[in-house]
């Protein structure tokens, strides 16, 4: 039935939207997809705006409102463009007590962002996480994807560094 | 695919792993990846190539050997040997070990406490299969268990089996298994579920992840199984977002399960058919709670609702549902195989069979581990994990995550299980085991862990949202030497509030690393209140110093 009814465009003419109908219709477009269908926009796109959120609100059919409370109760998803480089800093138990907090800290220092934020330059974004599942190597971070082990504030700064210009996000 | 098929498919597996002169096994668990191995595997196979040793020398990834501080690990079968630390640039001393002496590099003892001691069960494979290789998982027995049952069980003599061995909830709170699926198999509905929760909340864990990453099957048969028993044929695997390995492992695994027909409809040309879909977290704690999870699973925000209806009764979309965790699922294929009696026979007399543990922190060797219930914390933490290094000393050991406690030193000789450390004012929990020495401060860490629960909570019901939150700034008073003992007063008023009034587990566990060191390092909150000192020197007192702020 549903297929029948007139669909809603996406909100651009992005061919990437494609990919976000095809999670919608694997699930029959039905409501319980979707926080299948949020990770699908997040992975194409990076984040929620509020068109992409009106967007899957009509095709879904449900209240706008519960498309945002589902985006905001869920720590994943982000509401904001983000950086172009990524660094999650773990927060989770093993790396608390090999002193984790000191990696956040060094960070907010040399590049002056707290977690959830990211450089005025939109090079770097810093996120945290609780528990990477890396924790006999802790303390760790994930840089681009991909895990430092054992990692001391120095080491997590020169790594950051080393990431192209990303120099440039300290002012 | 029947048992014939099967039992041909493993000796076909079985025959051409003999008929590799040499095997090398490299450990690409998520440590030893971090670390290198993967670069390590391409470096040994490119090596072996320019040797002309490509038809002899074969490379297989497999998952965590255990042993995770000591990474990447390489086990080398002609020889027997394993070998450690293994960096990407030392693959060329791991060929060489091949025809002659081994130098440059470091042997692992398997002699040591840290191997002998464990008992493998769930984690059997970990460290032989190739996950993405349904085969591999076959020539160890697998998908066994399925087919006997199927042909040879009804469902019910599968509940009495599951029953009689003794498994109990590997998900924290240690519930029969047994009685959980003789109610979904009892309870009546349009249809039945069964759900996998692999959301691994307890930060700093990870033992469900490995189960998933290195034997994906193995889930998979489990809730075969489950399903058989309790009368479903849909099932769902809830894992946590931060997992994309486990992910695509698991996605992989169910495809391959589906096309040699172990999974779908008429698995093994009976009537029985089961399906199973993948359901991605998206980072919330509170959703490993059942009535969460369901919520979530469902689509909604994780929220959880008051308990009964237990989700065996009512569950996703209303219908019975039967909620397990990864690891008990995990333990369903080995128990049909070896016997319920032989599952019971491991353990102490309320908790039986093994149970796998995450340990981290001040502490030797770190990895993952799987050891009889009723081992004692001391052989855990002194014998397998190698002690304390640097010289430091221990303070206590953390189980349970933010619902759990700190144990002292006086407590290292009791055996863990469910009821023991329950009595010490921790739980079992899904199997986080987090070493501390003295540099940690005791009532930093409840302050750790309450930060956690007051971030996590769903804030659904009042005495958790404003209870954690409240908590929190006591503990941060007291951590900041601007504390008297009114705030102490008050703070243990308020664990006794928001253990009794929270609607769900978080609440309901959120005071339980509080109470606990106030219960065993109470001095240490009382330096902090009356003195103005940290003892371990890791709180900041800036009040007492003269300086105000406010964390
Ligand atoms: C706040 C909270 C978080 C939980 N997180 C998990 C979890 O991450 N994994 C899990 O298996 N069980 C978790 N549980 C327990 C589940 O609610 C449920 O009891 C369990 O999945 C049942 O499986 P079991 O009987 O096999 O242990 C959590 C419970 C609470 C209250
Ligand atoms: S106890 Fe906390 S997490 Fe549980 S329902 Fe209440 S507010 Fe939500
Ligand atoms: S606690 Fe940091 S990886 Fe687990
Ligand atoms: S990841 Fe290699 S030993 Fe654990």
């Amino acid at each position: 039935m549903r297929d029948l009814l007139p669909k809603t465009a996406p909100p651009t003419s992005d061919k990437r939207w494609r990919i976000v109908d095809t999670a919608m219709r694997r699930n029959g477009y039905a409501p319980d997809g979707l926080i299948e269908t949020l990770h699908s926009i997040q992975e194409t796109f990076g984040y929620l705006d509020e068109p992409s959120m009106r967007y899957v609100a009509s095709s879904l059919r449900v209240p706008l409102g519960k498309v945002y409370g589902v985006a905001t109760f869920y720590h994943h998803f982000q509401l904001k463009p983000q950086g172009e480089h990524s660094c999650v800093v773990c927060l989770g138990t093993a790396c608390y007590i090999k002193g984790s907090s000191n990696l956040l800290e060094a960070v907010r220092k040399r590049f002056g962002i707290r977690s959830g934020e990211t450089t005025p330059n939109n090079k770097l974004s810093l996120l945290t996480a609780r528990c990477v599942g890396s924790c006999s190597l802790a303390p760790v971070s994930v840089l681009d994807g991909q895990t430092l082990p054992h990692l001391s504030p120095d080491q997590l700064v020169e790594a950051i560094c080393a990431l192209d210009e990303t120099e440039e996000a300290a002012q | 695919m029947n048992l014939d098929e099967l039992e041909s498919t493993a000796a076909r597996e079985r025959e051409q792993c003999a008929g590799q002169k040499c095997r090398l096994r490299v450990c690409t668990g998520t440590g030893c990846a971090s670390a290198g191995s993967d670069r390590l595997t391409e470096a040994l196979r490119q090596r072996a190539k320019e040797r002309g040793l490509e038809g002899e020398v074969t490379v297989t990834e497999v998952g965590c050997l255990g042993l995770c501080a000591e990474g990447p690990l390489v086990k080398v079968d002609a020889t027997d040997t394993l070998y450690q630390n293994v960096t990407p640039n030392l693959a060329d001393n791991v060929l060489d070990s091949l025809t002659g002496e081994a130098a440059g590099i470091t042997v692992c003892n398997e002699k040591q406490p840290f191997f002998t001691r464990q008992n493998r069960v769930v984690l059997e494979n970990a460290g032989y299969i190739e996950s993405d290789r349904i085969e591999s998982y076959i020539a160890r027995d697998g998908y066994r268990a399925l087919l006997h049952v199927l042909a040879e069980m009804s469902p019910a003599d599968v509940v009495a089996a599951i029953t009689q061995s003794g498994l109990r909830g590997r998900g924290g709170a240690g519930y029969p298994t047994g009685l959980k699926w003789s109610t979904v198999a009892k309870a009546t509905g349009p249809r039945k579920y069964v759900v996998c929760n692999g959301d691994e909340g307890d930060p700093g864990a990870f033992m469900d992840r490995s189960v998933m990453e290195d034997d994906p099957h193995r889930v998979l048969e489990g809730m075969a199984i489950a399903a058989y028993a309790v009368g479903a044929n849909h099932g769902y695997i809830y894992v946590r977002a931060e997992y994309p390995r486990a992910i695509k492992r698991l996605k992989t695994a169910i495809s391959r399960a589906e096309r040699q027909g172990l999974l779908g409809s008429s698995i093994a040309g009976t009537s029985f058919s089961f399906t199973i879909d993948l359901r991605v977290g998206a980072g919330a704690f509170v959703c490993g709670e059942e009535t969460a999870l369901i919520a979530s699973v469902q689509g909604n925000r994780g929220t959880p609702r008051p308990r009964p209806p237990y989700p065996a009764m009512s569950g996703l979309w209303g219908c019975p549902t039967l909620i397990n965790n990864v690891e008990t699922l995990g333990s369903i294929a080995p128990i049909i195989r070896c016997g319920a009696p032989w599952y019971a026979g491991i353990g102490t007399e309320k908790s039986h069979g093994t149970k796998v543990f995450c340990l981290t922190g001040a502490i030797k060797n770190t990895g993952l581990i799987e050891v009889p219930m009723g081992i004692t914390l001391r052989e855990i933490v002194f014998d397998i994990g190698g002690g304390i290094p640097n010289g430091g000393t221990f303070k206590a050991v953390q189980t349970g995550g933010p619902s759990g406690g700190c144990i002292p030193e006086k407590y290292l000789d009791m055996p863990v299980d469910y009821e023991s450390l329950r009595e010490v004012g921790s739980i079992m929990g899904s199997g986080g085991m987090i070493v501390m020495d003295q540099t940690s401060c005791m009532v930093d860490v409840a302050r750790f862990f309450m930060e956690f629960c007051m971030s996590e909570s769903c804030g659904k019901c009042i005495p958790c949202r404003v209870g954690t939150a409240e908590m929190y700034k006591l503990l941060t008073r007291i951590a900041t030497g601007e504390a008297n003992m009114n705030d102490l007063a008050k703070l243990e008023e308020l664990c006794e509030m928001v253990r009794e009034t929270s609607l769900c587990g978080l609440g309901q566990s959120a005071p339980n690393p509080v109470i606990s060191t106030l219960r065993y390092f109470r001095d240490e909150y009382l330096a902090h209140v009356n003195e103005g000192v940290c003892p371990a020197g890791v709180c900041p007192m800036n009040a007492r110093k003269g300086v105000t702020t406010h964390a």
